[in-house]
């Protein structure tokens, strides 16, 4: 048991004991209770019946979501590469010494970071196509999500970089490398490696947000689950299905990021001294502001 | 500008149900995380696996898919809420994972000294979180929970999608009749970063007049 748990209580002793055992008893009623009330109000409207839950049991159907998790996939690949890479460029310009190139960047990131996906989402929908910009439907739901997950990645990026030490940097310039050689030789490569976990848990984040192919009507996962629901009228079920393949992703990445935390962000056996305190793992409004 | 003023009304409801679904949803997160952030830390194992799950389930999941599944697909088995109801419970359970997750790093900063001491005059485990460790741990994340809240003021959006009329939704309407893109997602978006940034104050203040200096 680790130190969190333990915070708040010693090695229970035989009361405590009865009274975990209690509590474990009702916890137990409660979602047992829970369960049973939810299973209720399934088979009280016939949802619970076989023939609306064997679709899934059959290719076709799961052949129609796996494309809508490999559109999904996609999306997110190329939203993740491409924000990453501005994200950088973002993160180096706000730390930069020239001050309108600080100024810009700083701007940016300030601005979408404060502005929802969806409204970016409208402005490629509806607005842009009037100035003669009509992406294809991919691009539509890609472009608005990188406009803001770069932003988010750049404050990832500049966190990384600032908690660095800054010996590193001033060694770097001690022996002759310019500042660019600095960034690129000495600071980035030891910041990047630090700063894996948060980079995979903005990957969960960002896969998330690629749900918003609903609002685009690009076939991803969500709107193959709408499209597939009303095709089939098994709006509950699909929609489990779908949650469920969300799920199943997600919690694969986010263990992987808790894993590359475990590990200092290195993946061989070799541990890293840390060198300053690592920012925690950047997961949704955890940006450092 | 023109496009604006004429729809004052109708960008100024979409506002204002931005601003109530943002303090309502605000409000239910919190309550849920603090209540989740205690199951994790609870001696009991049941507890902690339920706390651990709820967590887990919450920030894999896509708010819009939860959006979905909670208006399109519950009434199917006969549970329904009104619109504006469900956009709120379903935000603030969302919401609620990543709050619990900061409460719970909070809560991680207290000493352990604290614990002790509270547990050695007597104080139960309810007791020594209510006076001793949530009072000392919610101060250290004022600033997380400040960015938890503008990340949700931002998710509010969403409920557009499945058909709150708030302020993305009112300004896409405005922009469908007036057809004057640049005025009117301008506006929502300074009306965005507007509200973000009281949060922000509000955070920032609250920070100066609460956080301990150890």
């Amino acid at each position: 048991m680790n130190k969190t748990q333990q915070i708040l209580f010693d090695e229970p002793g035989p009361r405590a004991q009865r009274r975990i055992r209690i509590a474990t008893v009702l916890g137990a009623i409660l979602v047992a209770g829970a369960l049973v009330a939810a299973a209720y109000q399934f088979a009280s409207h016939g949802e619970l019946a076989a023939e609306r839950w064997e679709p899934f049991t059959t290719w076709p159907i799961w052949r129609y979501l796996l494309n809508g998790l490999w559109a999904t996939l996609r999306a997110a690949a190329s939203t993740a590469v491409l924000s990453a890479a501005l994200g950088l460029l973002l993160a180096l310009g706000r730390l930069s010494t020239h001050r309108p190139l600080r100024w810009v960047a700083g701007a940016y990131v300030e601005v979408f970071r404060t502005v929802p996906t969806l409204l970016l989402i409208y402005v490629t929908l509806f607005a842009l196509p009037q100035y003669g910009l009509n992406f294809p439907l991919f691009w539509k739901l890609v472009v608005p999500l990188v406009v803001s997950n770069s932003a988010a990645f750049a404050e990832i990026f500049r966190s990384g970089i600032l908690a660095l030490d800054r010996g590193q940097t001033e060694a770097g310039l001690a022996v002759g490398l310019r500042r660019g050689q600095v960034m690129a030789l000495v600071v980035l490569p030891q910041a990047l490696l630090q700063l894996a976990p948060s980079l995979v848990s903005q990957l969960v984040g960002l896969l998330k947000d690629t749900s918003l192919g609903f609002v685009v009507s690009y076939t991803e996962l969500l709107y193959s689950g709408q499209v597939l629901a009303s095709y089939t009228h098994l709006l509950i079920q699909t929609f489990l299905v779908v949650a469920l393949i969300y799920l199943v992703v997600n919690a694969s990445l986010s263990k992987f990021a808790r894993v590359l935390q475990a590990r200092n962000g290195r993946f061989g056996g070799r541990r890293g001294r840390r060198t300053a305190e690592l920012p925690p793992p950047l997961l949704e409004g955890n940006t450092p502001r | 500008m023109e496009a604006l003023t004429a729809h004052l009304s109708a960008l100024g409801h979409g506002l204002v149900t931005t601003v109530e679904l943002t303090v309502v949803a605000t409000v239910g997160a919190m309550l849920l995380g603090i209540i989740v952030a205690t199951l994790r830390i609870a001696p009991v194992p049941l507890l902690r696996a339920i706390g651990t799950t709820y967590v887990e389930v919450f920030q894999n999941l896509p708010l819009l898919a939860l959006l979905v599944l909670f208006v399109f697909a519950l009434p199917t088995i006969g549970i329904t809420f009104p619109l504006f109801t469900s956009a709120v419970i379903v935000i603030a359970v969302y919401e609620g994972a990543y709050l619990a997750e900061a409460i719970r790093a909070g809560i991680n900063t207290v000493g352990v000294g604290q614990a002790e001491a509270a547990r050695a005059i007597g104080l139960t485990f309810g007791q020594s979180l209510r006076h001793v460790i949530l009072p000392q741990g919610l101060r250290a994340v004022i600033q997380p929970i400040g960015n938890i809240c503008i990340a949700l003021l931002m998710n509010t959006s969403l409920a557009a999608a499945v058909g709150v009329v708030e302020l993305t939704q009112a300004a896409n309407n405005v922009n469908l009749v007036e057809a004057q893109p640049i005025a009117v997602f301008t506006g929502a978006g300074l009306a965005y970063m507007l509200l973000a940034l009281i949060i922000g104050q509000v955070t920032g203040l609250l920070e100066r007049r609460l956080a301990i200096v150890r």
